[in-house]
């Protein structure tokens, strides 16, 4: 112990140095964790205790906001349209985006770039400049409440995004497996649907998060089309609650706390594929 | 077409030199080939340009186009042509102009506030230290959140009668703010709302970024005698320049579009005071019906950033192109 404290000359520098790190970093973990303690601990009271002991622990324990809010079938059909809508988004938007980043990577053909680029550019036509003619387009189209209304407009936005990751992971495939393939008698669809794909099984897995992440959040466009609260997804169900009940924000805290937990497993098992997407889209963006 | 077990390993294990292998379609002529691949061509891309065109393309010729029209939103085109009517009732509509300069004040407090705040959190973070893991999962948890969730959190957590922030501020002695409905505060609430959402963001950017950087650079420099900030100075900060760029170039656009966190937490309030021009298009678009005065504010969201990206790339983005030209075979951005 002293030999190793000699060693490592113990001044008082050596030892402040960790200690102010830790305390920044617990104090901005603090700011980050109060609101999301605070929602679960307050769904955890009535109003009356809210107001009178907001920062401590609940005293008695009053679970019923909560079991409430399991109890509404509303609630679940909510997390039921959300789910589908992710996976619907992710899947079309996964499924269109590889046909199109293939040619994109192994192709050459007049063109190309440009089209790219107006692909590309997609990723700057901010989704709220869309939103009034696209309600219109879809009225249109009779898409209306229905949750494709909702679907393909997003995979639609998420085009830019994922092509532009999947194109530049095929080009890293080496083109002697593509000719390979074909000496072996692969069509072009055979060498896609039966070599490239499986070979880009993480790529396909990073987007598909971005994609769910993406769509579960979305709030603007599920917003302008559902009127009917059947194919409400939850981000406009906790809107809509919390502008309901206004006066019962024990009642509201309930409901967000148990509207943030799908997001948060989702992130706890997704994570690497999340963070790897974002940065990647972010440099390759 | 399909390729079966036999000829394959018999091609493989015949002694026949490759070259020599009849290529896929032994007869087919060369024009059937070049046929076949524009065919392919065509099929593969159609899916994604029917979809690109209609819901992407589509909308936005549209907001352009109906943006010189009086049009209450019946109909798929409008009839009445107005010409620039509504980009000059814009100019004098003080809630728009008043939209530009939060957005401006929005920009400023990220890129000063924000932004160097999450850089200096990343290079803590890039520190040996213990949980760094856990605190990283931490910031970034705020992300995966809808900004609805964010924005509901937040009004019960600021709201003034039953909220946690007043109470803190009475525990310290600093009296009480009504935070959200008072128009001095409200703005500089919701920078605090969004800091909250999304510095974890740019935080694990920013780590990216530092972690790509190669050990030897700043080892190098602290042999040389420097310290730890001259190192940050002249090594680490110019090599985070990229990413630097970048997160200033999302903070920017993700300002302008800013609508849901608005819509939810304030309404734009009080009296338009934390309005974006995103909830000003919601409330004359959807609210008033006056689908061609709000589509010409989707112009100038639009506008705005095309603007700005173009520019963005020209002059400060393209030096880190240059060197990425090989990933990114002259695509943009």
């Amino acid at each position: 112990m002293s030999v190793h404290a000699r060693e490592r000359r113990t001044t008082p520098a050596r030892i402040a140095r960790p200690i102010a790190l830790h305390t920044i970093v617990i104090v901005i973990g603090v700011f980050v964790i109060v609101p999301i303690v605070y929602g679960v601990l307050g769904g955890f009271k009535d109003n009356p205790q809210l107001s009178n002991n907001p920062i401590g622990l609940p005293a008695p324990w009053v679970p019923e906001n909560y079991t409430n809010v399991l109890a509404s079938s509303d609630f679940w059909r909510q997390v039921f349209n959300s789910s589908l809508i992710a996976l619907s988004t992710a899947l079309v938007t996964v499924a269109v985006s590889a046909l199109a980043a293939f040619v994109f990577a192994r192709f050459a053909f007049r063109g190309r770039e440009l089209l790219f680029t107006i692909f590309a550019a997609g990723l700057m036509f901010p989704f709220a400049v869309a939103i009034l003619p696209l309600f219109i387009i879809l009225r249109f189209f009779g898409l209306l409440n229905n949750p494709l209304g909702v679907i393909l407009p997003q995979a639609a936005f998420g085009l830019a995004l994922t092509i532009i990751i999947l194109r530049s992971f095929f080009r890293s495939i080496p083109h002697e497996v593509e000719e390979a393939a074909i000496l072996d008698g692969c069509t072009p669809f055979g060498f896609f649907w039966r070599i490239l794909l499986p070979m880009a099984r993480p790529a396909l897995a990073t987007v598909s998060v971005l994609a769910v992440v993406n769509s579960w959040n979305n709030f603007f466009l599920p917003l302008v089309v559902f009127n009917d609260k059947v194919w409400w997804t939850l981000p406009v169900g906790v809107q809509q609650f919390s502008g309901q009940y206004s006066a019962d924000t024990a009642k509201i805290l309930a409901y967000v706390v148990l509207a943030m937990i799908p997001a948060l497993a989702f992130y706890a098992v997704a994570e690497r594929q999340l963070i790897g997407g974002l940065t990647a889209g972010a440099t390759k963006g | 077409m399909k390729t079966t077990k036999g000829p394959e390993s018999a091609v493989t294990a015949s002694p026949v030199p490759r070259r020599l292998i009849p290529p896929t379609q032994p007869r087919a002529p060369k024009n059937q080939g070049k046929a076949r691949k524009r065919i392919t061509i065509i099929l593969f891309l159609l899916p994604g340009v029917i979809l690109f065109s209609l819901l992407v393309l589509a909308p936005i010729l549209l907001a352009m186009y109906s943006s010189v029209f009086k049009w209450n939103g019946f109909g798929l085109l409008p009839t009445n042509f107005v010409g620039l009517d509504n980009f000059t009732r814009l100019l004098d509509n003080e809630i728009f102009l008043g939209d530009l300069r939060r957005g401006a004040l929005l920009i400023v407090l990220s890129l000063v506030v924000q932004l160097p705040l999450s850089l200096a959190i990343a290079l803590l973070l890039n520190q040996k230290m213990r949980l760094r893991a856990v605190y990283r999962l931490l910031f970034f948890a705020p992300y995966v959140l809808s900004e609805v969730i964010a924005a509901v959190l937040f009004s019960m957590l600021l709201s003034p009668e039953r909220g946690l922030a007043n109470e803190v501020l009475g525990f310290l002695g600093l009296g009480s703010s009504s935070f959200l409905s008072e128009p001095d505060t409200v703005m500089f609430s919701l920078f605090v709302v969004i800091t909250w959402k999304y510095f974890g963001f740019y935080v694990i950017l920013y780590l990216a970024g530092r972690q790509s950087i190669p050990k030897e650079l700043t080892e190098a420099a602290q042999i040389d005698g420097c310290g730890p900030w001259h190192v940050f100075r002249y090594v680490t900060l110019p090599l985070l320049g990229p990413t630097i760029r970048i997160t200033i170039f999302l903070s920017v656009i993700g300002t302008i579009q800013l609508f849901d966190l608005v819509y939810v937490l304030t309404g734009g309030g009080p009296v338009h005071a934390s309005e974006t021009l995103g909830v000003t298009m919601y409330d004359i678009g959807f609210n008033r019906f006056q689908v061609g005065y709000a589509s010409a504010i989707s112009v100038v969201m639009f506008l705005l950033s095309l603007v700005f990206a173009i520019g963005y790339q020209r002059f400060v983005l393209k030096r880190d192109l240059d060197g990425a030209t090989t990933t990114m075979g002259g695509g943009r951005r």
